[in-house]
């Protein structure tokens, strides 16, 4: 499902213009679904990033990994850290992230990696709970426990200090005098993000990811042609890694806290059902998975009584009861039920995920089909 | 790696550094005219007011969640001047006209916190960027509410705590924004510790199982110390994780110890499975030290008490509120309440429910929403008719200072609801404390 076909360039790069375009106009089009506001839009773009690299283990190789929300976690403390300690512009911070997620993506990945299959998804299952519960109380002079560790004003921050940055009111990420709040934050998310489809896109594409791709197929023909899977299996492992804490950084800086339950086994699963909802082994799908889960998460969950009396006031009283009784217990606490769902209706029509249906879809209008692991 | 493909990254870098910054250009600067067009932050414009209750719909306290999303929607109703009015009729000093506030009609958005500091945060923020929520409340855990509440400073608008027990909210993690009626761990201990003296004797010894986590901590503190006051030894502390189930590996190391009475800091689902199985294990049959082996749980909640059935009988802890209290407010509410969904509010509701009359009045009172008046209006605010007698909002910490209930679980209880009898009202005075000993700070108004 996953044959990387040699496709021409002209195709990846308007690929690539089309997805930026998307993304950095998503202020605009979002508003129209409700979504357009900033909290949202950096989570779309945040797990955005998460659901893309987590494809690179998931969708490449075949590996599940239960636990890559200890990256996630990992990320986010060490950016948080940064901003205590160091300062409070941005760049230092991602930069320690990626790194720290990427020796502790090192040392799970080559102890899981020893197993395949199920016992490999335990195996980080096991870790990332273990890493969970050590932030949660354990290791709480680090990580704050339960409340979570936020950024306060009294905190050393040397370089600040030594460059003699006062900070007013409460600390907030900047770049170079530009705070990462609100809009702000969204754009410098949406780069990374598009930065992290451009890498993912050649990886995709690259003699690597074919090997990824070998892995997946047939991981014993390979070893009989002479390639040793583990360190490919490592290297993927590690990169897919370095997104989660490049996602968890930027968490930490469009909002400078970070909490144990980042961690947990339920946010390791929320990925994988990112990446599966849009489409495993596809570049878009993982995107338009996250986006997704965030939209019903945040949205959905909003809808009460008093919002659906709104929607349904043209219509006539005994009615408007009546879509209301119909339609509540699918919206707000009921949120989980409507993407349950949705899941199941998709994995039984679609198994390929959204993209599968988005295929089909042009497939129906008579288009040429576009070619699998483009799009 | 080819010509073709140098060309196409330098291109599409260039090409996304242009096309971003236009658009990051064109997108922020509505954004920021609109900011500098606003004195604060939400201010309302139209003929409503937007409040954001965000409560545990999902999750561990999902129960309390839901009892405090009908506390609010009752709050709203009143505020807004129809039903009976509930305490609106005994709350005094009263500003409030019951036609919405300061002439605008209340709606509320909803949210749901999954009792995570991240999901509550994303909620609340969608509360404050997308609904322009003026005030955020509710909560049904400490971590969350310290959590929203700092947020809340950020944002700048008023954070209302919901059911928050820890002496960290309004301790070394207060905010200016933020206001608690709850009360804590600390008033606890000293409301209990008499009680205790009273009914087990200043000569026994305690071992205490803890949920692992923040609060936990803070009340295992409290109620040592207040214990160890008294003249009460600690046998051990032991820490068990949050949400384990079964607690049976920490409950039979109790029995050896030589401790004569169990305390059980936990809270939830974890406090109503560790007393059960303390209960079922008979540690309440023995006799250790020449004395009856004693069970309690300091933080007591009628939902918890519900569910851990007939297990709770005689077992001594506090609570903030019960539904069994005679006092005009107390008794206003719990008819409006129960005339509404047909059974008695929990503490969580009571809470929310005043909490949210209490924002209404501050901007009735200060004659705006900017959120600078609302906290010159709340900070030391006396009041009356609203439950637990006379209260105040200290200035210092923003903590309510009110009379506390020492509860018992009900021997007989005549009904379904009816699980706890009020053993002692601990006068106020009684659990006061310096500000200071917590540390924090509160910061300064945020508009």
């Amino acid at each position: 499902m996953q044959t990387i076909v040699a496709s021409s360039r002209a195709r990846d790069i308007l690929l690539l213009a089309l997805f930026s375009v998307v993304v950095l106009t998503a202020p605009l089009w979002a508003t129209t679904i409700g979504a357009g506001y900033p909290d949202l839009l950096q989570k779309f773009a945040v797990f955005g990033l998460f659901a893309i690299g987590y494809n690179l283990l998931f969708g490449l190789t075949g590996y599940l990994s239960f636990g890559h929300a200890a990256f996630l976690g990992v990320g986010s403390y060490a950016t948080v850290w940064s901003f205590k300690l160091l300062t409070m512009n941005v760049i230092p911070a991602v930069l320690l992230s990626v790194a720290i997620s990427a020796l502790f993506a090192l040392v799970i990945g080559f102890l899981s990696l020893r197993r395949t299959g199920i016992y490999f998804s335990i195996l980080t299952l096991a870790f990332a709970q273990m890493s969970y519960n050590l932030a949660y109380s354990v290791l709480t002079p680090i990580t704050n426990g339960e409340t979570g560790l936020r950024v306060l004003r009294n905190d050393p921050r040397v370089l600040d200090a030594a460059l003699g940055v006062q900070v007013e009111g409460s600390p907030l990420a900047d770049l170079f005098g530009i705070t990462l709040t609100g809009y702000s934050g969204f754009y410098f998310c949406a780069l990374l993000l598009i930065l992290g489809f451009r890498v993912s896109l050649r990886i995709f594409r690259s003699p690597f990811g074919m090997k990824l791709v070998a892995i997946k197929s047939n991981q014993t023909r390979m070893e009989y042609t002479g390639f040793n899977p583990q360190p490919y299996l490592l290297s993927a492992f590690v990169i897919s890694g370095m997104y989660a804490g490049l996602a968890g950084s930027l968490m930490a800086i469009v909002d400078p806290l970070a909490g144990a339950e980042r961690m947990q086994w339920t946010a390791s699963g929320e990925v994988v059902l990112m990446t599966i909802l849009g489409g495993v082994g596809t570049l878009i799908g993982p995107v338009i998975g996250a986006a997704t889960i965030k939209y019903f998460e945040n949205i959905f969950s909003s809808f009460n009584d008093q919002v659906l009396q709104q929607a349904f006031d043209f219509l006539p009283d005994w009615l408007a009861d009546f879509m209301v009784t119909i339609i509540s217990p699918f919206v707000g606490d009921g949120w989980h039920l409507t993407l349950g769902a949705l899941f199941m209706v998709i994995i039984i029509i679609l198994p390929g995920g959204m993209m599968e249906g988005f295929r089909r879809i042009a497939a129906l209008f008579g288009r040429k089909p576009v070619k699998e692991g483009q799009a | 790696m080819s010509d073709d493909d140098k060309k196409f990254g330098t291109l599409s870098r260039r090409g996304f550094l242009k096309a971003s910054i236009a658009t990051a250009a064109a997108a922020a600067a509505p954004t920021i005219l609109i900011r500098n067009a606003h004195a604060f932050v939400n201010e309302p414009k139209g003929a409503t007011v937007t409040l954001g209750f965000n409560v545990p719909q999902t999750g561990p306290y999902a129960d309390e969640g839901a009892d405090e999303l009908r506390a609010f929607k009752l709050a709203v109703k009143h505020l807004n001047g129809e039903g009976n009015g509930g305490m609106l009729n005994t709350m005094k000093p009263l500003s409030l006209k019951g036609n919405g506030i300061l002439g605008k009609k209340v709606v509320y958005v909803t949210g749901d916190t999954q009792t995570k500091s991240d999901a509550a945060r994303a909620s609340a923020k969608r509360m404050i960027e997308k609904d322009g929520a003026l005030m955020i409340s509710g909560g049904s855990s400490s971590g969350v509410a310290i959590a929203v509440q700092s947020l809340c400073q950020e944002a700048g608008v008023i954070f209302m705590a919901g059911l928050t027990h820890s002496n960290d909210t309004t301790g070394k993690d207060k905010r200016k924004h933020g206001f608690r009626h709850f009360f804590n761990a600390y008033m606890s201990g000293q409301a209990l510790a008499p009680v205790l003296a009273e009914e087990y004797g200043t000569d026994r010894r305690a071992y205490h199982l803890t949920a692992d986590y923040t609060w936990g901590w803070t009340q295992e503190e409290s109620i040592k110390n207040a214990t160890e006051a008294l003249g009460w030894k600690t046998v051990a502390t032991v820490r068990t994780p949050l949400g384990a189930g079964d607690f049976s590996q920490y409950i039979t190391p109790v029995l050896n110890s030589g401790a004569d009475v169990l305390i059980l800091n936990h809270y939830g689902k974890d406090m109503v499975n560790s007393l059960i199985q303390a209960v079922q294990f008979g540690l309440r049959d023995k006799m250790v030290n020449g004395k009856k082996f004693e069970i309690m749980v300091p933080l007591f909640s009628r939902l918890m008490a519900q569910g851990a059935g007939d297990a709770i009988k005689g077992i001594l802890g506090s609570t903030n509120w019960n539904w069994s209290l005679t006092d005009e407010g107390s008794q206003a509410f719990v008819k409006s309440f129960g005339a509404e969904y047909g059974f008695p509010p929990s503490q969580a509701a009571h809470t929310c429910y005043v909490q949210t009359l209490l924002y209404a009045n501050a901007c009735e009172m200060a004659g705006t929403f900017n959120p600078c008046g609302v906290i010159e209006a709340l900070e030391g605010f006396k009041f009356d008719g609203m439950g637990n007698g006379p209260t105040e909002y200290r200035a210092a910490d923003h903590q309510c200072f009110k009379n506390v209930l020492v509860v018992r679980g009900n021997q007989n209880p005549t009904s379904q609801f009816d699980l706890l009898e009020v053993v002692k009202e601990v006068p106020r005075s009684q659990v006061a404390y310096d500000p200071k000993i917590f540390g924090g700070e509160l910061g300064s108004c945020n508009a």
